[in-house]
């Protein structure tokens, strides 16, 4: 899996490196590509769910925040939703940046 | 609540829809005060069922599916909805016609729960609602076009205006209940590949109607750079929580008050009316002063249930529960967690009604038997008696007031003790287990005075129904067990003392010996089993006092303060740091667990954690 430096500015990500939406940095829309579980430790019915929350190949998403403490939960916009999500839930989640930045 | 009964014959019909998409207030609408609130057969899902006049003059009967967002259920409310729509749920007939609600605003997400129910092949017709919403948003969803491209009805809604429904009245108002019942459908749990598809359908639907657009920056979204803000954010959070907590106990003073004077007034009354008889003692003792002590917290539930509604309804508590999720999440709680837990500290059983709203039925579990260990407003009258009987006033440390630091610490150890507890429950099970989150946070909205005002009423209709029977019941029991048998003629002692409660607190005495606790307390102890704050008038009783109410504390101070060694005064503190003994609270986990199991490991465990608190105090204090 690709990781991101924590504190690698957004500009320094090359548009089509795609990550998990963990690691997205706040604000840099991307879209989805898969949802699957990332180990053998994560919930078997996760993805399914995320899923059915809207969670879905093709899309969009962005970091609306990330949260106070251990940048957790983080808030998501997928498509006209919004979610709170832990870190091993956005884990699951494969985003590759687009290449326009929300205003 | 309910109006004239509903004919079997009249049709039934089903709202579902996305949690979040304004469904309630819809039902709300549409069924007005005429709703009938229970749970589901076996489960602690909220049944919300009403009925419709329509203008033909015929009823049409409503139910409110509990918020979903597939047909293949992950909670017990997904269990239900899709149990019901499968005509599954034993006890429950399948419904005649479905409308599924859907957010105008968020229709990306809510189109896929239409196709699902398409599938079901159930009559339906799909509610646009917050239609209104979506025109100022410059969303304008031509409902024919998107009847068009479902290949069902759709008709546009208001969902919080009494003039927003007429079309969708409109066609509840023909619904017929079908001559035959329809052909059970053969339901295949979706896979992902068949979620994908629909997905893909959606979006063709919505780029042929034109309503493919996501706005980059939304109204909701300008809030949330302040109320998510990492330093403006918590501060916002604390000035709310202080606010509510501060309503609670501070405009709930009045009318609690008033409480307890009708229900002394109606006692003097009854005393002076009737002759002194067995019937008497039951109406004024058992039935008036057991009742009252439960029912002067129904201000404070009025005053906190209405916050909790506000911030529910406009979209606060979803950001609120973001904010606390790490750190309630650290000992394996929900950030949604945090209001049934301040409600708490005015009375567990409000607490305990609130975490309907924890979604997560292990979560909610985990707060509910945590609950009663914030410090509820019951345990004060408690405090006050021993703390201004054994603590001297004085200042220490720079100004701070010794009181009032030892009633403080009582209340961070009520807090810390929880947290112990919740962290022990979490790992209990096998292992670490990932706690999901996955909360969604809707738009903001104005909260609705008719959706409050009806909500209000329901948790009030609850509460005041559990006061009416199952805590009834236990003060007439506890009455009987402190009158019972009377004192022989000639007898010296208070008359508590010979009755069975008398006689348990004797044989109590024996088990909190250890813990420094003489046959006054062990006796006082079991009339307050009715409510913590009882206790106080108990030990009235058992020191033979004739001072009644307010006053009981006054002359008891110094009466236990020459007869109480300091170690059984602190003892006596820490067991109501814990204080199992509430009956109320143990009956209403009974009834939203459903089950006894909980009620008495709560009881069995919070006796455990006050003899262990108690004895480690007595024995330390003793040293000294």
């Amino acid at each position: 899996m690709d990781t991101i430096d924590e504190a690698s500015p957004v500009a320094n990500i090359p548009a089509r490196t795609c990550v998990g939406l963990a690691d997205l940095p706040p604000g840099m829309p991307a879209r989805v590509v898969s949802v699957a579980a990332v180990d053998a430790d994560t919930p078997p019915e996760l993805a399914r769910r995320l899923s059915e929350l809207g969670f879905l190949p093709g899309e969009l998403v962005h970091i609306v925040r990330r949260g106070l403490f251990a940048r957790e939960p983080i808030a998501v916009r997928v498509g006209t939703g919004t979610f709170a999500l832990r870190l091993f839930e956005a884990a699951c989640i494969r985003v590759c940046p687009e290449q326009t930045q929300i205003a | 609540m309910l109006g004239s009964p509903i004919a079997p014959a009249s049709p039934l019909i089903a709202l579902v829809g996305n949690p979040n998409c304004g469904k309630t207030a819809l039902f709300n609408v549409l069924t007005g005060s005429r709703q009938k609130v229970a749970n589901y057969a076996g489960v602690t899902v909220e049944r919300k069922e009403g009925s419709l006049l329509g203008s033909s003059g015929r009823r049409v009967r409503i139910l409110d599916l509990p918020g979903a967002y597939s047909l293949d259920p992950l909670t017990p409310d997904e269990q239900v909805t899709a149990d019901v729509l499968l005509g599954r749920r034993a006890g429950e007939a399948q419904p005649d016609f479905v409308v599924c609600v859907t957010d105008a605003t968020n229709l990306r997400q809510n189109l896929r729960l239409v196709l699902s129910l398409k599938r079901l092949g159930l009559p339906m017709v799909v509610a646009l609602n917050m239609s209104d919403i979506a025109y100022r948003k410059g969303i304008a969803i031509d409902p024919q076009r998107l009847a068009a491209q479902l290949g069902v009805p759709v008709v546009e809604t208001v969902g919080v205006k009494t003039t927003g429904v007429a079309a969708l009245i409109g066609v509840l108002d023909r619904v017929q209940v079908p001559a035959v019942s329809a052909e059970p459908v053969v339901w295949h749990t979706p896979t992902a590949a068949d979620i994908e598809a629909d997905q893909a359908e959606v979006r063709r639907i919505l780029i042929a109607i034109g309503g493919d657009r996501i706005d980059g920056l939304t109204f909701s979204d300008r809030i949330d750079a302040v109320v998510l803000h990492p330093l403006l954010g918590p501060l916002i959070l604390v000035v709310v929580l202080f606010l509510v907590f501060q309503a609670v106990f501070a405009w709930a003073q009045l009318p609690m008050d008033a409480i307890k004077a009708a229900v002394d007034a109606l006692g003097t009354s009854f005393r002076h009316l009737l002759p002194d008889s067995l019937l008497r003692g039951l109406l004024v003792d058992g039935v008036l002063a057991g009742v009252g002590s439960v029912l002067v917290f129904l201000p404070q539930i009025l005053i906190l249930f209405s916050f909790i509604l506000i911030l529910e309804d406009s979209g606060y508590l979803p950001r609120a529960a973001f904010l606390l999720d790490h750190i309630m999440g650290s000992v394996g709680l929900s950030g949604r967690a945090f209001i049934p837990l301040l409600s708490s500290f005015a009375c567990a059983i409000p607490g305990i009604m609130a975490t309907r709203t924890i979604q997560d039925p292990r979560d909610r579990l985990a707060t509910i038997m945590i609950a009663p260990l914030m410090t509820c407003s019951a345990r004060l009258p408690v405090y006050a008696l021993i703390i201004g009987a054994f603590i001297p006033r004085r200042a220490v440390w720079g100004g701070l007031e010794l009181q009032g630091l030892v009633l403080f610490a009582l209340y961070v150890s009520g807090v810390l003790s929880a947290m112990a507890v919740a962290y022990a429950m979490k790992h209990r099970g096998s292992g670490v287990r990932f706690q999901t989150l996955m909360l969604e946070l809707p738009a903001y909205h104005w909260p609705n005075l008719r959706n409050l005002s009806i909500g209000l009423w329901q948790r009030v209709e609850i509460f005041l129904t559990r006061v009416g029977t199952i805590i009834l019941a236990l003060m007439v029991i506890l009455w009987a067990l402190s009158s019972f048998p009377a004192a022989p003629p000639g007898s010296t002692g208070p008359a508590i003392q010979y009755s069975i409660a008398g006689h348990l607190g004797a044989a109590l005495a024996v088990v909190f010996a250890p813990i420094g606790f003489n046959w006054q307390i062990s006796i006082a102890l079991v009339p307050g089993l009715a409510a913590r704050e009882v206790a106080v008038g108990a030990l009235g009783t058992v020191y033979a006092l004739s001072a009644t109410g307010e006053n009981v504390s006054k002359a008891l101070n110094p009466l236990i303060a020459n007869s109480w060694s300091l170690p059984t005064a602190l003892s006596l503190l820490a067991w109501y740091v814990f204080a199992p003994q509430c009956l109320s609270t143990l009956a209403t986990v009974r009834r939203e667990t459903n089950s006894w199991r909980y009620p008495i490991l709560m009881a069995a465990y919070m006796f455990a954690l006050a003899y262990a608190a108690s004895f480690i105090t007595y024995r330390t204090a003793l040293l000294f």
